[in-house]
């Protein structure tokens, strides 16, 4: 059932420790840095965290990794200039790493939504990252078989929610939030207006209600300030 | 070989990065839409004319991507694959992770240009991981594309700093993708690849002879 809720403090207050975690979000964009925050501050630990990076900078996922509180990442490019949190967390052996392909990454995660168990595509194979992998001729091409990722609750940022939970987003901040909405079977989203019934038209709803379960507001959600 | 029976094009020196930029911009068709990788790629966006009516994608987002952002342009919901400000021009569209994916993996773009450590004979491709031990191996979106664009051009130095050609008859990095480079971009020339080998379009401050001794495989000049 849809709640609003007042701080995301108690919006992340269910994550239980061994959690997997999606984390909305591309580089800055995205990121719902005060959700990730508030979890960070509620003591979860041992989480495997999606997210297409692994953090950057001194914010967001980058300290929960720097707090020792993911145990594994599942990601597409987690090595950036700014990654000294989980680069000095992985050379010490001390978080698991899936290295998925950013579009095996989004479809696997869109395919859970979806109830998908499962699909084949040319993207990976012949590389070290299809090894071990079912792979079959179809269509003309060699194509590799890859499972859904699903997960326990997703943390995404958007622009406006009205009081049905459908939402809207910004520009490129959109990015993994509609599909992690509908992957997990919890979702919180933060965003910086709530707006009455109606108030969105629904020709332009990116993210229908009932894929959302809890909806904070946050002042500053709706535009990035902090620039990669 | 006589230059007379090829329609081999020779230019007096090696091209510089930009001119490179220059040369795979002139090559898009017009109406193209063209995903740039990060790096030496994305200068080529500095070439393409209003004429040419090219329709940037950037992977994690959008279509109809402008220029780099300046002052206050600078919006941090508005950035490039590479997290890098952009803005958006007339007409452009903004779409989830999954449909811009779907948009490179369901064959929709015309062109991808990428960097490469390496490219093969057959068109393998090898960008994201140079297989040291102690790396960190990081992929993003370099086999979707690799996999996904119709024609996948790649910008790159003929040779390493040690040089050593990049053009190889087979990848010792670990592989992007599988014989999906149609198209090599250099300093020194610029080379077509598919099922029949390589043919060389262009030649830049060397002859065909020359740059055959370069490349530690069997170069063909381009016939008209």
């Amino acid at each position: 059932m849809l709640q609003f809720i007042d701080t995301v403090g108690e919006a992340v207050a269910g994550i239980k420790d061994g959690s997997t975690v999606m984390i909305g979000g591309f580089g800055n964009a995205g990121q719902p840095f005060e959700l990730i925050d508030a979890l960070l501050d509620s003591g979860a630990t041992d989480l495997t965290v999606v997210n297409n990076n692994a953090g950057q900078g001194d914010q967001g996922l980058a300290l929960l990794i720097k707090e020792g509180r993911v145990r594994k990442m599942i990601c597409s490019f987690p090595r950036q200039s700014d990654s000294w949190h989980f680069d000095a967390k992985f050379k010490a052996g001390e978080i698991e790493l899936e290295l998925v392909p950013q579009g095996n990454l989004a479809e696997r995660i869109r395919a859970a939504g979806a109830g998908i168990g499962g699909f084949f595509t040319p993207t990976g194979y012949g590389t070290m990252l299809a090894e071990g992998k079912e792979t079959r001729f179809l269509d003309g091409k060699w194509q590799v078989f890859e499972t859904p990722i699903h997960a326990d609750v997703a943390l995404i940022k958007a622009l406006k929610a009205d009081g049905k939970g459908n939402l809207v987003y910004r520009k490129t901040a959109r990015n993994f939030g509609p599909i992690m909405a509908a992957a997990a079977k919890h979702s919180i989203v933060q965003v910086s207006e709530i707006v009455p019934v109606g108030a969105l038209d629904p020709e332009n709803i990116v993210t229908p209600g009932i894929y959302v379960n809890s909806i904070v507001r946050v002042a500053s959600a709706g535009i990035a300030e902090k620039v990669a | 070989m006589s230059t007379l029976e090829t329609s081999l094009q020779t230019s007096a020196e090696p091209l510089g990065r930009n001119e490179l930029a220059q040369l795979v911009a002139r090559d898009i068709a017009p109406g193209s839409f063209v995903n740039l990788g990060i790096g030496q790629p994305t200068l080529v966006s500095n070439y393409l004319t209003e004429e040419q009516n090219i329709t940037l994608h950037t992977e994690n987002g959008m279509l109809g991507m402008g220029p780099e952002a300046v002052g206050e342009q600078i919006d941090g919901d508005l950035i490039n694959a590479g997290k890098i400000p952009v803005t958006e021009l007339p007409g452009a569209s903004y779409f989830h992770h999954a449909d811009s994916f779907a948009i490179m993996r369901g064959g929709h773009l015309d062109i991808c240009v990428l960097g490469a450590f390496q490219v093969s004979a057959g068109g393998d491709l090898a960008n994201w991981h140079t297989g040291a031990p102690d790396a960190i191996p990081a992929v993003g979106g370099a086999m979707d594309l690799a996999t996904g664009a119709k024609d996948v051009f790649v910008m790159m130095t003929l040779l390493t700093r040690d040089g050593v050609s990049k053009l190889v008859e087979q990848c010792t990095y670990p592989l992007t993708g599988v014989g999906c480079v149609t198209r090599v971009y250099t300093d020194k020339a610029v080379f077509l690849t598919g099922p029949d080998g390589v043919t060389v379009r262009e030649t830049f401050g060397c002859t065909f002879e020359e740059l055959q001794a370069l490349v530690p495989l069997p170069l063909k000049p381009a016939v008209s």
